[in-house]
């Protein structure tokens, strides 16, 4: 799948119903653009505040240590797309940190021989 | 494993929550035919009690007439079983088992996109229903493994006749693994990562 000619805020996943909402890089940044993936870390950077959906209050109080957004979505009982869209207000105004987002046009990792060598010393280790 | 309820938990137990400093994670995704294995190996090898994330996928309905301009479109909703698997203080690792209704996953785009590889699970009985997930990864150009799940009176072939008739190249590893063992799945998913990093070290020259 090409990027070429695509729209800069979102992009869409063919058969997934909602946009791929691009949350760092794109139009504006050298980098590519990058969205969220199911193994994405969110880390809250605020507590809740009054007058919060409760969508986002309950996406704060998991997310005071890191959590992936497939675990919020099996926490809150919501599909992932659903997940994507509440995650992307809370990035845009700074209330959580994303770590380890994805190229938006990516086919495979391409990891780096520290990753594997961690990934191995450490199942050799389970 | 207690998976008869079906409301989800309210959040991680404390004993489940990561590092903080936990920056770095991969996905594996388990794949395979109908009931060959794919939810009992990421249960057996997670830390944590396996969840689910699901997601709503749509299809343009066939038949869609040109002159009305109206689309048909069917929604399903595809749920993929996840295990978790911390490995330092900074890396964790997921696993996702996609549902035996192929055509379904196959549509969630985000579960291939990105992975860093994958467990073909077959069973000798039914070699035939790995081919489309093969098929899918190959396309999305993730490496991936072939583990053969030794159930009770399949066929035992050797991994020769096994490589041919799945059509499987040569530097594609083919094990044999018991999914409910937690030693032997794991096993697994080390020869996948011993050839994601020979794949890695290789020089070009040598692909
Ligand atoms: N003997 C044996 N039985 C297994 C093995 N792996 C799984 N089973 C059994 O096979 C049955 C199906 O396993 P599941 O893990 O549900 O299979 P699945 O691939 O997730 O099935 P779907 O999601 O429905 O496609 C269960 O009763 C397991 O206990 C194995 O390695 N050896
Ligand atoms: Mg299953």
């Amino acid at each position: 799948m090409s990027g070429d000619g695509r729209g800069w805020e979102r992009d869409w996943e063919e058969g997934t119903p909602v946009p791929l909402y691009i949350v760092t890089g794109g139009r504006t940044d050298a980098g590519e653009a990058q969205v969220l993936d199911l193994v994405t870390l969110i880390v809250a950077r605020s507590e809740p505040q009054p007058g919060m959906r409760p969508e986002h209050v309950s996406i704060l109080r998991l997310c005071a240590g890191p959590l992936s957004v497939a675990e919020l979505s099996a926490y809150l009982d919501l599909p992932f797309s659903a997940v994507q869209v509440l995650l992307a207000d809370l990035i845009a105004d700074s209330l959580v940190e994303a770590r380890q987002t994805r190229a938006a046009h990516t086919a495979a990792a391409d990891p780096d021989v520290e990753i594997l060598k961690a990934l191995i010393d450490g199942l050799q280790r389970l | 494993m207690d998976c008869n309820d079906s409301e989800p938990p309210l959040g991680p137990r404390h004993e489940d929550l990561l590092p903080a400093s936990t920056e770095r994670s991969v996905k594996v995704v388990v794949v395979g035919g109908f009931g060959v294995g794919k939810t009992t190996m990421v249960g057996s090898v997670s830390e944590i009690r396996p969840l689910t994330t699901e997601e709503t996928m749509t299809q343009a309905g066939v038949g869609v007439d040109d002159l009305s301009g109206v689309e048909r479109k069917t929604e399903t909703t595809v749920a993929m079983d996840f295990g978790r698997i911390t490995l330092n203080d900074r890396l964790v690792l997921y696993l996702f088992g996609t549902p035996g209704q192929q055509r379904f996953w196959f549509l969630w785009n985000g579960v291939i996109a990105g992975a860093l590889g994958a467990v073909v699970l077959v069973d000798t009985r039914r070699l035939e229903e790995s081919f489309p997930a093969m098929d899918r990864l190959e396309q999305g150009g993730v490496p991936f493994v072939v583990a053969v799940n030794n159930f009770p009176g399949a066929p035992v072939h050797p991994v020769r006749d096994l490589r041919s008739a799945l059509d499987l190249p040569e530097h594609v590893p083919v094990v044999g693994c018991d999914a409910r063992r937690l030693d032997s799945s794991r096993d697994v998913l080390l020869t996948l990562m011993h050839h994601l990093y020979d794949s890695a070290t290789a020089t070009r020259e040598f692909l």
